[in-house]
């Protein structure tokens, strides 16, 4: 028998630091990289440890720990970590030391802090877990992957009882400058809400991290329910109504029953049509929202996705901000969530209301 | 307090990120691990490449550092006693 997962608690930082859901007006910003916005890191890590994080660490874990606390949970049963480029900014700091030094006398900090697994690492320490403790790093399905094995983790060990999933990624000077080099953003500076009225190439980029503190225990505070998710790595632009129908047929759903979906699109007029193609087609009576013109597109944005879509279930509000159609929802159900990016790793998380 | 010894705690304090100390904030005597400013092994390893970067002494012997990293003097007095530049 399948177990049925929750969502008990959520840490979000991201680029929007205020409660759309309380009617904070979105952050705006004017160019195309931009940093999340920090809270007061002191409050969750000890001064001592916290001199030699980068941030991917600090967000990691202090979004861990408010995810925890919002579910009433000390240690989990496993903590399960997704991040698409790591810790970037140790990385960088270590290759410019052995460039700077000509590979002499060089200090371990940021080496042994470079590593993709020292999110998850530094978290289990903070918290004393000794648990099942996995980094998945898959690009833009690494929060995916780490929520599937979380999945697996439920279905096949009786045992497991909370786990602790996340995703983080940090921008970087110069790797996430590589982007630009790459075509991956806009060659000119837009402003973030606008970033869908743009008709060219790229996208706009930011940093953050997303934990939920999941469990088979429904309480009074849950936000939503966790129903299932696919990814696949490759999926034809003509193909994606059907892979959607074939996803929700599977789970003995129809897109009837889907409220609301929310939609990855970044304004990349080179992989939008993913999208489009399923706002005029399958999903066209459906209420659409999106959310990359508030938090830029990174390795592990969708869990910004799911943070809004669990607050939907939860709350019964949607911000305006978020719409990208005139139908309405007044108490959804059943959201759907889809992302890809450059027409690669598919993804879609199905959360229902509890 | 010598310019060594100054110059010593402005270097850990930047190496090793020591946010929102000054160099009046440690003293001399002070234990630099344990109970004192609590330093660990990872910063053992920083004051370790901090000696031969800036003094040149290399510690051939790892455990050595357990008797020069005490405090800020012994280290001062070990500095001064085996630098070579």
């Amino acid at each position: 028998m399948e177990v049925k997962i929750y969502i008990n608690g959520i840490g979000s930082i991201s680029a929007q630091s205020g409660d759309l859901f309380s009617g904070d007006s979105a952050r705006i910003y004017q160019e195309n990289i931009f940093q999340a916005i920090s809270p007061n890191y002191r409050e969750f890590i000890k001064p001592m440890a916290l001199r030699r994080m980068s941030k991917a660490t600090k967000m990691g874990i202090t979004s861990a720990k408010i995810a925890l606390k919002e579910a009433e949970t000390e240690v989990p049963d496993a903590i399960i970590t997704g991040t698409g480029e790591g810790c970037k900014k140790d990385t960088e700091k270590f290759l410019e030391n052995l460039l700077d030094q000509n590979e002499k006398l060089l200090t371990p900090t940021s080496f042994i802090q470079s590593t993709h697994n020292t999110i998850g690492g530094q978290i289990a320490l903070n918290l004393s877990c000794k648990n099942y403790n996995v980094t998945y790093t898959q690009n833009s399905v690494s929060l995916e992957t780490a929520l599937l094995d979380a999945q697996m983790q439920f279905d096949e060990d009786p045992e497991i009882y909370s786990i602790l999933v996340g995703g983080v990624d940090e921008i970087s000077e110069k790797i996430t400058s590589f982007r630009k080099l790459d075509g991956q953003l806009k060659s000119k500076s837009i402003k973030n809400l606008d970033l869908l009225k743009e008709d060219s190439t790229g996208t706009i980029t930011s940093e953050g991290a997303h934990f939920f503190a999941l469990s088979k225990e429904k309480k009074q505070n849950t936000y939503a329910e966790f129903q299932t998710l696919f990814i696949k790595n490759t999926i034809q632009p003509e193909n994606i109504n059907e892979e959607i129908e074939a996803f929700l047929k599977q789970n003995n759903l129809d897109s009837e029953v889907i409220d609301v979906v929310i939609l990855g699109n970044n304004g990349d007029n080179r992989y939008d049509h993913y999208y489009k193609n399923l706002q005029q087609n399958l999903l066209k009576n459906t209420m659409q929202l999106t959310y990359k013109h508030l938090v830029g597109d990174f390795d592990t944005a969708s869990g910004y996705a799911i943070y809004l879509a669990a607050n939907i279930l939860k709350s019964g509000k949607i911000p305006s901000v978020l719409k990208l159609n005139d139908i309405d929802s007044k108490t959804p159900k059943n959201i759907l969530i889809y992302n890809q990016y450059l027409g690669r790793d598919h993804s879609l998380i199905l959360l229902s209301a509890v | 307090m010598t310019n060594l010894h100054t110059e010593l705690k402005e270097s850990i304090i930047e190496q090793l990120n020591l946010e929102d100390m000054d160099p009046a904030d440690i003293s001399n005597d002070e234990p630099l691990f344990g109970d004192g400013l609590g330093l660990d092994s990872i910063d053992a390893l920083e004051l370790i490449v901090l000696l031969e970067k800036d003094y040149g002494i290399k510690l051939t012997d790892p455990s050595q550092g357990k008797e020069i990293f005490v405090s800020i003097d012994r280290m001062a007095t070990y500095i001064e006693e085996n630098r070579t530049k």
